[in-house]
């Protein structure tokens, strides 16, 4: 296969782990905050190899307390999907960025004005996680045509023969799982991560970054063993939330750069600045309503 | 207007219904959206789980309702009025009918929870009835706004052993409920089964709660053919994600009959909505410009959903059903009516349906028509609400007076 069918987004992490470097891709929601896209730059200095930006929804149904905060927080700003795709075009910030909105602002703003929309400002993948294969296609065709990776998701409980066929759709990256839940940070990893990378990595060579729970710089670390790289969103939108800018941003993703580049998994991994402890969230279940 | 050659089906595998349903879930959830699709198919097919489950709405639901001819009423409006009683199953709404099948099939499908959203409280009271009634856990959730306006059904559920958990993002109310079930379920899938209470969601739901609830439809079919010799001209329901409509719809699509589901002027998605995709399904949504959700608000907690089941969008592409709504003063007057007439304190939810045909007896409704109306619940958890609603009919005691308040 020759490199241009893979687009933009996808050549660009081949590459980067054709250079033996695991992928980091940090998560904010668009629109959170004042300063928002400052902080995207903040983030691609400090190491990240795409960013994704979410264009956040009313009724985020597969996200947990954190962002679902950050996507009130967005909308109560007044921010829209067209004022977070312009807000990308304008900002350039010199790494492949995928948005990740519901399905419903897709299907809103129309299949083809989304994917042309996206890609003119130059945002290279798309994750629209409420849908699945078996809906697929009408966007996945737009998106295509436009230049724009869609990504898929592939869950621990996906079956496997459907993982292959999730696979063979997925561009960009393939988007696995860590866990059975929303998002949100997690204070434990379980071994379902490994399986999920280990299945993916059975159908296809497309590179596979695991998202959902990942927290701290230790995880993104052991997760990226088996992975090519990590998605890292809650813990770093709850450091938005609270109040920490670009600066306190650039810091943490700099730290999962740094467990990501260390070469030796004996060594103890860096502590994450703003939080030595290892700060759990709230876990599933009770603490989900509220925040 | 009527086509009488409509009917409600099978769904395809893809859970279609003309342009409307779908399955639009995360993946960590389409496994299990596709194992309840074939588990309910199997169940619905046999003839065991069929007999368990008459046999449980029968024994402990007390099915059949009837059908009560209203007299009174009827002379009032110039119509030939008739209710079927879904107010008199266990529990006080025809969401029992649904909420039985399902805990069945959660127990079939070797499952020990469930977890419901309500709005109202009906259909939570119902899941953890049924919970109760067949030994599994069971967490509702419930939006803030209605915890505090449906207090007594909180406790209800509570009373039956179910945990209630208070919904405070979003509009806090049905629609964030369902969100909050569905992450919930994201989590807890491999021992949970998710109870949806209407015909809403992703495939199967939609298709599956519709079959739960046609035994509406098809007892009342049958007793509007003994009690007037033939069906009734007119068929009305009120729609919230339309559950009793569709079960109602269901038994006399393929008659002469006019359907017509009702919704709260405040969340008529079937009138005001347009196409989007929310919570699993693509459907009419109540949506600004961005595609971000409306809240939907009336008097009736039942209804403040900002969508339909798919299968009334479709149902009203093709002009089978007319879908209109009611204000909140008109479903006040018709509650009130209902109650003076009638003795029968019927759910606000219904009273949609009611306020419609009062409004449009004469009207839309030629004189002497027969109209069924499906009296979807009982109003005893709404009859604080309305005491509050008519505060400025009071006296100093805090009393109506005889004849409802206009004795005095
Ligand atoms: C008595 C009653 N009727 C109707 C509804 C609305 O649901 P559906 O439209 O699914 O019948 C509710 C919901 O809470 C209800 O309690």
């Amino acid at each position: 296969m020759n490199a241009v069918s893979y687009g933009v987004m996808e050549t660009h992490l081949r590459r980067l782990r054709g250079d033996g470097r695991k992928l980091l891709v940090p998560y904010i929601t668009g629109g959170m905050t004042e300063d928002w896209v400052e902080c995207l730059q903040a983030v691609a200095d400090a190491g990240a190899d795409a960013i994704e930006v979410g264009i956040p929804f009313s009724d985020p149904m597969i996200d947990g307390p954190v962002i679902q905060e950050a996507s009130v927080r967005a909308l109560d700003r007044g921010t829209t999907p067209v004022g977070v795709i312009d807000a990308v075009a304008v900002a350039d910030i010199g790494v492949p960025v995928v948005a990740m909105t519901y399905y419903n602002v897709v299907f809103r703003m129309g299949h083809r004005r989304m994917a042309r929309s996206l890609r003119a400002a130059g945002i290279t993948g798309a994750l629209v996680p409420d849908l699945p294969l078996e809906e697929l296609d009408p966007w996945a065709a737009e998106a295509g045509h436009a230049g724009v990776a869609t990504v898929l998701l592939v869950a621990p409980s996906t079956p496997e023969e459907r993982v292959a066929r999730i696979c063979a759709r997925s561009h960009g990256f393939v988007y696995a799982v860590a866990r059975m839940g929303v998002t949100g940070e997690r204070e434990t990893l379980g071994t379902e991560a490994t399986t999920v990378v280990r299945r993916i990595r059975a159908t296809t060579d497309t590179p596979v970054c695991v998202g959902i729970g990942v927290s701290t710089p230790a995880q993104a670390r052991a997760v990226c063993k088996v992975a090519d790289g990590v998605v890292v969103g809650s813990a770093l939108v709850r450091r938005l939330l609270e109040g920490g800018g670009p600066d306190a941003a650039g810091e943490f993703v700099s730290s999962l750069r740094a467990a990501l580049d260390d070469p030796d998994p004996d060594d103890p991994a860096p502590e994450d600045p703003a939080n030595p402890a290892g700060h759990a969230g709230p876990g599933d279940g009770e603490a989900l309503a509220g925040s | 207007m009527s086509s009488p050659h409509v009917s409600m089906g099978v769904p395809g595998p893809d859970g279609r219904f003309g342009d409307f349903g779908g399955r639009f879930v995360p993946e960590s959830l389409v496994p299990a959206c596709m194992a309840l699709d074939a588990a309910f198919s199997e169940a619905w097919a046999d003839t065991e789980f069929r007999a368990r489950l008459d046999s449980v709405l029968r024994d402990y639901g007390g099915r059949p309702t009837p059908v009560t001819e209203c007299r009174r009423l009827s002379e009032r409006l110039g119509v030939r009025l008739l209710l079927k009683r879904e107010d008199l199953v266990h529990a006080g709404s025809h969401k029992l009918n649904n909420v039985v099948g399902q805990a069945l099939l959660t127990q079939r499908m070797g499952k020990r929870r469930m977890v419901a959203e309500t709005g109202a409280g009906q259909h939570g009271v119902a899941t953890a009835t049924a919970a109760a009634l067949l030994g599994l856990e069971c967490t509702v959730y419930m939006g803030e706004v209605d915890t505090a306006r449906q207090e007594l059904n909180v406790f209800r559920m509570e009373l039956l052993g179910a945990e209630v958990r208070p919904v405070r993002s979003g509009s806090r109310t049905l629609k964030d409920a369902v969100n909050e079930a569905l992450r919930d379920w994201v989590a807890t899938v491999e021992h949970t089964h998710y109870c949806l209470g209407s015909v809403m969601g992703p495939h199967p739901f939609p298709y599956m709660v519709r079959e739960l609830q046609r035994v509406v439809g098809d007892e009342a079919r049958a007793q509007c053919r003994e009690i007037l010799g033939d069906d009734p001209d007119v068929v009305v329901a009120c729609v919230g994600g339309g559950s009793n409509a569709a079960g109602t719809f269901a038994g006399f699509v393929d008659t002469d009959a006019r359907l017509v589901g009702v919704e709260a002027a405040g969340g008529a998605a079937a009138t005001d909505g347009i196409p989007g995709v929310l919570h699993g399904m693509r459907s009419l949504l109540l949506q600004d410009e961005a595609g971000q959700i409306l809240e939907a608000e009336s008097i009736s907690a039942g209804l403040d959903y900002p969508g339909i089941g798919p299968e009334h969008a479709h149902l009203g592409a093709i002009g089978r059903v007319r879908y209109d709504k009611a204000t909140d003063e008109e479903v006040l007057a018709a509650f009130r009516l209902l109650a003076e007439t009638e003795g029968i304190l019927a759910a606000l939810e219904p009273a949609h349906a009611l306020a419609w045909v009062v409004r449009e007896a004469g009207h839309c409704i030629e004189e002497g028509a027969t109209v069924l109306v499906t009296l979807s619940g009982r109003g005893d958890k709404d009859v604080a609400q309305v005491r509050e609603l008519l505060a400025d009919e009071l006296d100093h005691h805090g009393r109506l007076g005889p004849r409802g308040g206009r004795g005095r």
